[in-house]
């Protein structure tokens, strides 16, 4: 039982932290998110830079390995810094697809590309607001020759505006009813259709609608990968579920701040009982969601599929409900500033607004943990 | 960072879980899980009697006084796994409460005379800190203790006193000085609850239960001998024993006891033909329960590792105080939704009205109704939990 970090491991969290607070500061978000491209190339080279983009990159193919811990505290520090770069969907999330699943040539021509940040991959899995259990796709790819030939919707796949390559999950019946596959489809592939938007916090996303879009076989990433597949969605949502706990401690530590400055009827707002205990209550949310993200990064990575589900489960609506109540009462707590663009509580209520909804929300997770309860 | 418990510690889980299976007696054991109280008093001192022979008296006791050099998840574990083999808590006031303060602040004399019987279960403490004007303003407390020649002579009334009917021994806060600040002149004394002019009259509970007393002193004579530290410093001494208090306020082996139980209940129990547990709005709420006390066991973890280098824990401890309770209070609901109507029957209001053999008229229902009603009293006592919200934001939001 060790709740403490190496000194590598801090040294990543405050070089993360740092770097968003000078680089990707409030003022430069702001400017990026009424920008066309949504992100910064300049500021995305230089989380290559300091190798944030070779942490899913296995050392044997060039990368750092880092490990869930230090995943958990990258992702904590994006969220606490509002980042609207494509950290977790293609650093996190498409690179461990690929590097999970991939053959050697694939891995050879995308992961030193990603970790360079001259590729943004991202993997396009959900396809309506069911959730994100691995089986619950329509899409379907029929062989064609030398061709896979893919149609089908996704919905809501966050930085594929951005992205150079998007990883199509599909159901492949030829094979067997069961079987899901997945295929790197390159942007501007024909047939394939991006409905682009920005999202509520900020950052870029897309329906994709596929109409036959042809792709070689040598574009398929590995077989029946339902399994690794779960597993990368898994993972990434415990960085999600880091995410959102650094938004919620930023948050909280910003209504403090704010309530000890904050003077009515001649006091700071802060002195105020009902207030307080309002407080007292967001920090009890805060640290149960703390050690739910501490849980999702410690089981992310756990070969058991169902216990790893249903602890991550546990944790995204656990940390989801936090997000609702300490988001909510930021905002009621910096009262009309609260709902203003030009306060980062906005933003982080608004971060975590998405992050209740993102990858199932609360109530499908909680379901799903309710159906593994036992008697015994 | 490793949420995983060591090997050393799963091995000494197993060491634990081993002694109580073969060292509880099986006739404490089911009182304990039916929630019987007729035997409390001695099923509670017999099990620390058990403790003591094996050398696990007093858990978190430095091992020169009698303590067992464990660290400090170590002694979550055994509190855990106790809970979980339904042996009766050892009790608070003794282990937890006046043994911490005799070892910081009791003379080599006092040590003498009452650790002994602490340890091995011979005494039996309880606690006078609540008055009946002094509750969360328990500094405002008024009872007198004067100082004649090598005695003190004391007068007031001390409410709230849990099972202070089996008492052989009472530690009191008292005043001595009402001339300053109010925190300036309290005293804490030890008392013989044999000696002449104490009153003990139980205080019925809304369950039916007499668990808490309130308690007179008409010129109780006390041998100055039984002061701890100085005069008028008790209030130092009294917050340090609230510390100790606090230190497995959490309550997660008893929740997780609780919720197994409901689970169980749930499985045996049917609604619309099929297993309770299986009704869908039933087991949401009980996954969010249970989801609540997975986190809820982290949280207690960390701060466990936290304080481990610290002597007494810190305002985190309001924060396990106020979710455990709730959580427990929780778990209560649950089971009274799971028996549903026929948790109102009621083993101690059949009682009050002469029929014979209450218990045998209802069953387990009863307790579901019982315990709903007696665990209110978790978000009340100990510090009720708006003291403790008063304590977070006093001591770790710094507002």
């Amino acid at each position: 039982m060790d709740f403490s970090y190496s000194d590598e491991q801090q040294m990543l969290f405050d070089t993360t932290r740092r770097f968003i607070e000078e680089r990707c500061g409030f003022e430069a978000r702001q400017k990026i998110r009424r920008s066309a491209d949504g992100h910064s190339l300049a500021a995305w080279k230089e989380l290559a830079d300091l190798g944030l983009l070779a942490l899913n990159v296995p050392e044997s193919d060039g990368g750092m390995d880092g490990g869930a811990i230090e995943n958990m505290l990258v992702g904590q520090a994006m969220g606490a810094g509002l980042m609207v770069e494509p950290w977790l969907s293609s650093a996190v999330m498409a690179t461990q697809a690929i590097a999970s699943m991939a053959s050697a040539a694939q891995r050879a021509e995308w992961l030193p590309a990603l970790a360079a940040g001259d590729l943004i991959a991202v993997l396009a899995h959900t396809e309506s607001h069911q959730g994100d259990d691995a089986s619950s796709i329509e899409t379907t790819a029929i062989a064609d020759g030398e061709h896979w030939c893919i149609s089908g919707r996704k919905a809501v796949v966050y930085h594929a505006p951005l992205a150079g390559l998007i990883l199509v999950s599909a159901r492949v019946p030829a094979e067997s009813a069961e079987a899901i596959a997945l295929f790197a489809v390159p942007a501007g592939a024909q047939g394939l259709t991006l409905h682009a938007y920005a999202t509520v916090d900020s950052q870029r996303a897309a329906d994709l609608r596929l109409d036959n879009v042809q792709v070689p076989a040598a574009a398929r990433i590995g077989g029946d990968v339902r399994l690794p597949l779960q597993a990368a969605l898994d993972f990434g949502l415990a960085m999600l579920c880091a995410d959102a706990f650094g938004a919620l401690d930023r948050v909280l530590t910003a209504t403090i701040e704010y309530s000890r400055s904050r003077v009515q009827f001649g006091v700071p707002i802060g002195s105020f009982q009902a207030l307080q205990h309002r407080m007292a209550d967001m920090l009890i949310h805060l640290e149960q969601a703390r050690s739910m993200a501490y849980l999702a990064a410690s089981i992310a990575l756990d070969p058991d599929a169902e216990r790893r589900g249903t602890t991550l489960s546990a944790a995204k609506a656990l940390i989801g409900q936090a997000a609702r109540f300490v988001g909510q009462q930021a905002v009621q707590l910096h009262g009309g500033m609260g709902m203003t663009d030009e306060m980062p509580v906005s933003h982080h209520f608004r971060r975590l607004l998405a992050f209740e909804l993102r990858m199932g929300d609360s109530d499908q997770h909680l379901e799903h943990y309710r159906q593994q309860l036992r008697a015994n | 960072m490793d949420l995983n418990y060591s090997a050393a510690d799963e091995q000494f889980r197993d060491e634990v879980s081993g002694f109580i299976a073969s060292a509880l007696p099986a006739e404490i054991r089911q009182r304990a899980a039916a929630g019987n109280h007729s035997q409390i008093r001695a099923d509670i001192l017999r099990w620390q009697n058990i403790l003591y022979q094996k050398g696990w008296a007093a858990p978190a006791w430095p091992v020169e006084f009698g303590g067992t050099g464990w660290s400090k998840v170590q002694q979550f574990i055994f509190e855990t796994e106790c809970a979980l083999a339904d042996a009766p808590p050892q009790l608070a006031f003794s282990i937890k409460m006046i043994g911490p303060v005799l070892i910081r602040y009791g003379t080599p004399a006092q040590q003498q005379q009452f650790l002994p019987g602490i340890l091995s279960g011979q005494d039996w403490w309880c606690q006078g800190y609540s008055e009946p004007g002094s509750g969360s303003d328990l500094a405002s407390l008024k009872m007198q203790a004067v100082r004649e020649g090598n005695e003190y002579v004391l007068n007031g009334q001390k409410i709230w006193n849990t099972l202070g009917q089996f008492a052989d021994w009472i530690f009191c806060l008292v005043r001595t000085d009402s001339s300053g600040k109010p925190q300036r002149g309290i005293s804490f004394i030890l008392i013989d609850m044999k000696s002449p002019g104490i009153t003990v009259r139980p205080t019925r509970l809304l369950d039916g239960s007499d668990e808490v007393n309130e308690i007179w002193f008409d010129d109780v004579r006390v041998p100055a001998a039984n002061l701890i530290g100085e005069e008028n410093n008790g209030w130092t001494y009294a917050k340090f024993l609230l510390g100790h208090e606090r230190t497995n306020i959490a309550g997660i082996g008893s929740s997780k006891r609780a919720l197994r139980r409901l689970k169980q209940a749930a499985g045996d129990l049917h609604k619309a033909g099929r297993p309770l547990i299986e009704d869908r709005q039933f087991g949401l709420k009980l996954a969010q329960l249970e989801i609540e006390l997975l986190a809820l066991e982290i949280t207690n973890m960390r701060v466990i590792v936290a304080d481990a280098e610290k002597r007494t824990p810190g305002p985190e401890a309001s924060i396990l105080k106020i979710r455990g309770t709730e959580i427990a209070q929780r778990i209560s609901e649950l089971r009274l939704e799971a028996y549903g109507i026929s948790a109102l029957a009621c083993a101690a209001e059949s009682a009050l009205a002469g029929l014979s053999d209450a218990d045998a008229v209802v069953g387990a229902q009863s307790r579901a109704g019982a315990d709903y009603l007696n665990l209110r009293k978790l978000s009340i006592f100990g510090g009720s939990n708006e003291i403790q919200r008063n304590i977070i934001a006093q001591m770790i939001l710094g507002l």
